[in-house]
C-alpha cells in the first residue's frame, strides 16, 4: 500500500495533494448509496455472510462476485429486507434497513435471478401491474412502460403472453420491469444468465446505456467478462468474507500480473518450462496437464523456450484469473 | 480507461428521459400516501383480479359445479323420500348450507393450489416484496381476493337458487357480509397451510382431513342442535358451523337462533386466523 498507486487503499491525502485530472468528474450530489458495516447473517449453525463491509458511490457499478454459495444473494436480499440480518448496519440512501424497507425498495430496482414474470399476463399488463405495485399514476405508468417497452425493443410484442417470449425477451422484460420507479440503484442478480450472445450483446448495450446515464447498480455475474466490462468496482466473496475488494484493473495487475501463458505439453517437458520461467517474475499454476504462467513482467524472452513444447496460448491477465487465484479451483456444490 | 471509452461509445440513439423530479413516483406518492398505505394490499387484489379474469369461465364452473351438483342429486333425488326439516323442506333446509359451502371451497382452494403456485412457481410473492409492498400487505391482498371469490361463489348460487324453486327472503342481504366473513376465515386457513406446505401433495391432507370433514358435518345436511350432547358441542364448534346456522336464518328470514355468540365468534376466530396466516407467511418468505 506504502507504493502510491494502488488503487485499493489509497488515502484522502494523495488525493488532496496531487490533482487527478483522469478520475471521474465529481457530479453534483455525489454520494453513497449503499454502506454497509460488520453484515453478518447466520442460518442456524451456518455462518452465510461473516462481518462484511462495503460501499457503493452514487453512479458506479459495483460487481458482486462470488462462488456459488458465497453470500451474494443473502447480501443483496439483506438490503432489500428480503432476509433479516444477524448483525451489523445497512442504509441505503442514508435510511436504515431493514426499518425503512418501504421508502428504500420505492428507490431501488431489482432483477432477479429466477423470472418472477406473471405468465398469465401479458408484456405490457406485466409492467403495468408491477407499476401499480408502486402506486404510479396510471398516466404516468403509461408512459414510461411505453419508453421502457421501446428501450428494451419489446414495443412490437407488448400483447404477448410471456410464455411465448424467448429467454433474452423475457430478460428485458425482467429488466423494464426493475426500471418502472426510476431506481437510483439497480440490483442485478444474474441478468445474463443463460442467454445466448446476442441477447447478451443486447443488455449489455443497455446497460451501458443506462451507466452512462449516471445509474448505480450492484450486479452479480458468474460471467467475468461481463463484470470486467460493465464494473468501476469489484467485490469477491468467498465463504462469506470479502477476500478483496476494488478497481478490477488494478487488482488484476496487483495481484495476478501483466499477462497470462497457458502451456500444454507433457509432464517432463512443463517440469522443464517451469525451472526455465524461474529467470522472469511469474507465478506458476499446474492444472492437470497444462502448465499456467502468471507473468508480472514483460516475459517476451521466454516464448522461444515455449515453442519447444506442444502448444501455448498468451493472453492478457483478466479477472477470471484473479477470481480463481482468490477462490481456488474446488467446485463449490452447495 | 476502457470504461470511459465504453461510455463515448454508447450513442444517444436509446434514452430514457428523465421525468420531472416533482412527478416522480417515489417522492410525491410517499409524501402524500402515509394513510394510504393501509390499502396498498389493494393492488395484489388487483393483480390476481387481472389474472382471474382472463379464466373466468373454467374458474366458475370449477368452484361452483360441486355445490350445484350437491343440491341437485341430495336435493331433488335424495329429498323426495325425506321428510320435512324444522318446518323446511329437505332441498330447502341443505340450500343455504351449501351456499356458505360454496364460499368455502372457492376461498380455501385460491389461497391453497392459487396462492402456492404463486408462492412457488411464479414466485410471483418475491417479485412484489422487491416493491414497496410488505408480507403484511401480501397476505391481506392474498385474504381479502380470497374471500372476494367466494363472496362471488355465493353470490351465484344464491342468484342460482330460484332455479331450483328456492326463493330467499330480502334478509339475504345481511348474509353477504356472513359470507364474506367465512371467505376471509377460509382463505386464511388455505394461506396457512400454503405457508406450511413443502409440495402440492400437501393440500390433499388438507382437502381431505379439513375441508370435506366440514363440509359433511357442519350441519348442511342434517340439523346439528337435534345431536346428542358430547357431539353436538363438538359440531358446533367447526368453524363452518355457525356460517351454515346463519346462512339458514338469513335466506329465509326466520330467527329462531340466536346470531350474536355466532357472529361474534366467527369475527374472533377470523381474526386469529388472518394474524396465524401473516405470522406464518412471514416466517416463510423473510429468512
Amino acid at each position: 500500500m506504502g507504493e502510491g498507486k494502488a488503487g485499493i487503499g489509497y488515502n484522502g491525502i494523495m488525493r488532496q495533494t496531487i490533482p487527478q485530472p483522469e478520475s471521474m468528474p465529481d457530479v453534483p450530489g455525489s454520494q453513497t448509496i449503499v454502506s454497509v458495516t460488520g453484515l453478518s447473517k447466520r442460518f442456524g449453525e451456518r455462518l452465510v455472510v461473516d462481518n462484511i463491509s462495503f460501499v457503493i458511490q452514487r453512479g458506479q457499478c459495483v460487481g458482486f462476485l462470488g462462488p456459488n454459495g458465497a453470500g451474494k444473494t443473502t447480501c443483496i436480499n439483506m438490503l432489500l429486507g428480503l432476509v433479516e440480518k444477524s448483525a451489523g448496519k445497512i442504509r441505503v440512501f442514508d435510511l436504515e434497513a431493514p426499518r425503512f424497507h418501504r421508502e428504500i425498495k420505492a428507490r431501488i430496482g431489482v432483477v432477479p435471478q429466477a423470472d418472477s414474470l406473471d405468465p398469465d399476463l401479458s408484456v405490457e399488463e406485466n409492467l403495468r401491474t408491477y407499476a401499480g405495485y408502486f402506486r404510479m399514476p396510471r398516466r404516468l405508468a403509461r408512459k414510461r412502460v411505453d419508453e421502457l417497452l421501446h428501450f428494451f425493443a419489446l414495443h412490437n410484442r407488448r400483447e404477448e403472453i410471456i410464455e411465448h417470449l424467448s429467454g433474452g425477451q423475457r430478460r428485458r422484460l425482467l429488466l423494464a420491469r426493475a426500471l418502472l420507479n426510476e431506481p437510483e440503484l439497480l440490483i442485478l442478480d444474474e441478468p445474463t444468465i443463460g442467454l445466448d450472445p446476442q441477447a447478451r450483446h443486447l443488455i449489455w448495450e443497455r446497460l451501458a446505456i443506462l451507466q452512462a446515464q449516471g445509474t448505480t447498480m450492484l450486479l452479480t455475474s458468474h460471467y467475468l467478462d461481463e463484470v470486467a466490462r460493465l464494473s468501476q468496482q469489484v467485490l469477491i466473496l468467498d465463504h462469506g468474507h470479502v477476500v478483496v475488494q476494488g478497481e478490477p484493473r488494478q487488482l488484476i495487475t496487483d495481484l495476478v500480473g501483466l499477462e497470462v501463458f497457458e502451456v500444454e505439453g507433457t509432464p517432463a517437458e512443463l517440469e522443464a518450462m517451469g525451472a526455465s520461467f524461474a529467470q522472469c517474475n511469474a507465478r506458476l499454476e499446474r492444472v492437470g496437464d497444462k502448465l499456467y504462467v502468471y507473468a508480472r513482467e514483460d516475459c517476451s524472452r521466454l516464448t522461444k523456450v515455449m515453442d519447444t513444447s506442444g502448444s501455448w496460448v498468451r493472453r492478457p491477465a483478466n479477472l477470471e484469473d484473479l477470481f480463481i487465484q482468490l477462490t481456488g479451483r474446488s467446485l463449490r456444490e452447495s | 480507461m476502457y470504461l470511459q471509452k465504453r461510455k463515448k461509445v454508447t450513442g444517444s440513439q436509446h434514452t430514457i428521459n428523465k421525468l420531472p423530479t416533482n412527478t416522480r413516483c417515489n417522492r410525491g406518492f410517499f409524501a402524500i400516501s402515509t394513510i394510504m398505505r393501509g390499502f396498498s394490499f389493494c393492488t395484489i387484489w388487483l393483480r390476481n383480479w387481472r389474472v382471474w379474469k382472463k379464466h373466468i369461465l373454467a374458474a366458475l364452473i370449477g368452484n361452483l359445479g360441486q355445490p350445484l351438483l350437491f343440491l341437485l342429486a341430495m336435493g331433488y333425488g335424495l329429498g323426495r323420500d325425506v321428510g320435512p326439516m324444522n318446518g323446511l323442506t329437505y332441498l330447502q333446509f341443505i340450500a343455504p348450507g351449501l351456499v356458505a359451502s360454496a364460499v368455502m371451497y372457492s376461498a380455501a382452494l385460491e389461497t391453497t393450489y392459487g396462492s402456492y403456485t404463486r408462492l412457488t412457481v411464479q414466485k410471483t410473492y418475491e417479485a412484489i416484496l422487491m416493491t414497496p409492498l410488505g408480507v403484511v400487505d401480501l397476505v391481506l391482498g392474498e385474504i381479502v381476493w380470497g374471500a372476494s371469490k367466494g363472496l362471488l361463489a355465493g353470490v351465484i348460487m344464491l342468484l342460482a337458487l330460484p332455479l331450483f324453486g328456492v326463493v330467499p327472503s330480502p334478509w339475504v342481504l345481511a348474509l353477504l357480509p356472513v359470507l364474506f366473513l367465512s371467505g376471509m376465515f377460509f382463505s386464511a386457513f388455505g394461506l396457512i397451510m400454503t405457508a406450511l406446505a413443502k409440495n402440492y401433495d400437501f393440500f390433499n391432507y388438507f382437502t381431505s382431513l379439513v375441508i370435506t370433514p366440514l363440509f359433511l358435518f357442519s350441519g348442511i345436511f342434517f340439523p346439528v342442535q337435534t345431536m346428542a350432547q358430547p357431539v353436538r358441542g363438538l359440531l358446533e364448534m367447526l368453524p363452518l358451523t355457525p356460517i351454515v346456522s346463519l346462512a339458514r336464518i338469513f335466506c329465509y328470514g326466520r330467527f329462531d337462533e340466536p346470531i350474536l355468540l355466532k357472529f361474534l365468534g366467527s369475527i374472533l376466530v377470523t381474526g386469529c386466523a388472518v394474524w396465524l396466516a401473516g405470522y406464518l407467511l412471514r416466517r416463510r418468505l423473510i429468512q
